[in-house]
């Protein structure tokens, strides 16, 4: 019975601890893709002014427009939040039901993202029109390819919760997706910035 | 059984926060977002110091996002996270930085 009991404690202390080592991992991942994103974003810098007779930044993006797009990210990231608070307290229902927010927030800033780029071809202004262009798409569809994985992720994992409940697996992968969901606001943060406000001025 | 599990959430990840982080962390992002926008929209102030107070925010509205919805600050210790997350900032640092400073002297070098 003792022995029992103890192999059952190892047990939950390695896998405790291969989920902690999971989760360092996936930082690790997201450390590497900081950098993905800093190429991206230096590659934007050098291009920004080459318009080539094309439409400048100041003249192709709407603001309001940009705004919501940014707002509804944020909010994504903070029911995400709500979603691991649930998570913590073991409450299935809520971590569903958070996670499902989060996801129509992340699918319409998608589609909002989406709509945008498509206007921007039909008006002429594809990523052929000029260096600016080129680099404007590459690093906002980066940003938007990224969210589309964060997404389906998120399908899957619903699902997992849905069949499998709050245990030490879907933890782990709650976890890694929550790391992953902030990430991806902090780089919107930076495309805010330096793609839209900058090109406002 | 319960509160081994309760542990075992814990010691997962890198620290988490509470409703009241999450809330200051979420009002505060959105002032931080609202902020720069109102400084560009309405010219406030000069060009180059609309660029440095936007970049300044920025970098605010970074720190918020790190401590109240990442939890670098109440990471459990060794702190991996932060000293991989440290060495990432120099990293892309040398690489922008050095990405712009490259390309802009080859410029100016094809101009003149």
């Amino acid at each position: 019975m003792h022995t029992e009991t103890l192999s059952h404690d190892m047990e939950n202390f390695q896998h405790e601890d291969s989920g902690s080592k999971i989760i360092f991992g996936f930082w690790i991942y997201i450390m590497s893709d900081c950098v993905l994103f800093a190429s991206i974003f230096a590659t934007y810098a050098v291009l920004h002014n080459n318009t080539f007779g094309g439409p400048p930044a100041k003249e192709l993006f709407s603001m309001p427009y940009v705004l919501t797009e940014t707002f509804i990210l944020l909010t994504s990231s903070f029911t995400y939040g709500l979603a691991m608070l649930a998570m913590h307290k073991m409450n299935k229902k809520q971590v569903i039901s958070w996670l499902f927010i989060t996801f129509l927030l992340g699918a319409s800033f998608l589609v909002m993202e989406l709509k945008e780029f498509s206007q921007l071809i039909n008006e002429g202004n594809a990523w052929d029109r000029s260096g600016f262009l080129s680099a404007f798409f590459t690093l906002v569809g980066t940003h938007g390819l990224h969210v589309a994985s964060g997404l389906l992720w998120m399908t899957i994992l619903i699902l997992q919760v849905i069949f499998r409940g709050v245990n030490p697996t879907t933890i782990v992968k709650l976890t890694c997706l929550s790391l992953f969901w902030h990430f991806l606001d902090i780089v919107w943060i930076f495309v805010f910035t330096i793609v839209y406000l900058m090109g406002a001025i | 059984m319960t509160s081994h599990h309760n542990n075992a959430v814990d010691t997962y990840g890198s620290g988490h926060g509470t409703y009241k982080s999450y809330i200051i962390g979420f009002i505060l992002s959105i002032l931080l977002t609202i902020l720069p926008y109102l400084i560009v929209v309405n010219h406030l102030f000069v060009h180059n110091y609309i660029i440095i107070s936007i970049v300044i925010l920025g970098i605010i509205q970074l720190l918020v996002q790190l401590i109240f919805f990442l939890h670098l600050s109440s990471e459990s210790k060794p702190r991996w996270n932060l000293l991989a997350f440290l060495f990432t900032i120099l990293v892309v640092a040398i690489l922008v930085i050095g990405a712009i400073w490259i390309m802009n002297n080859l410029d100016y070098n094809m101009m003149h």
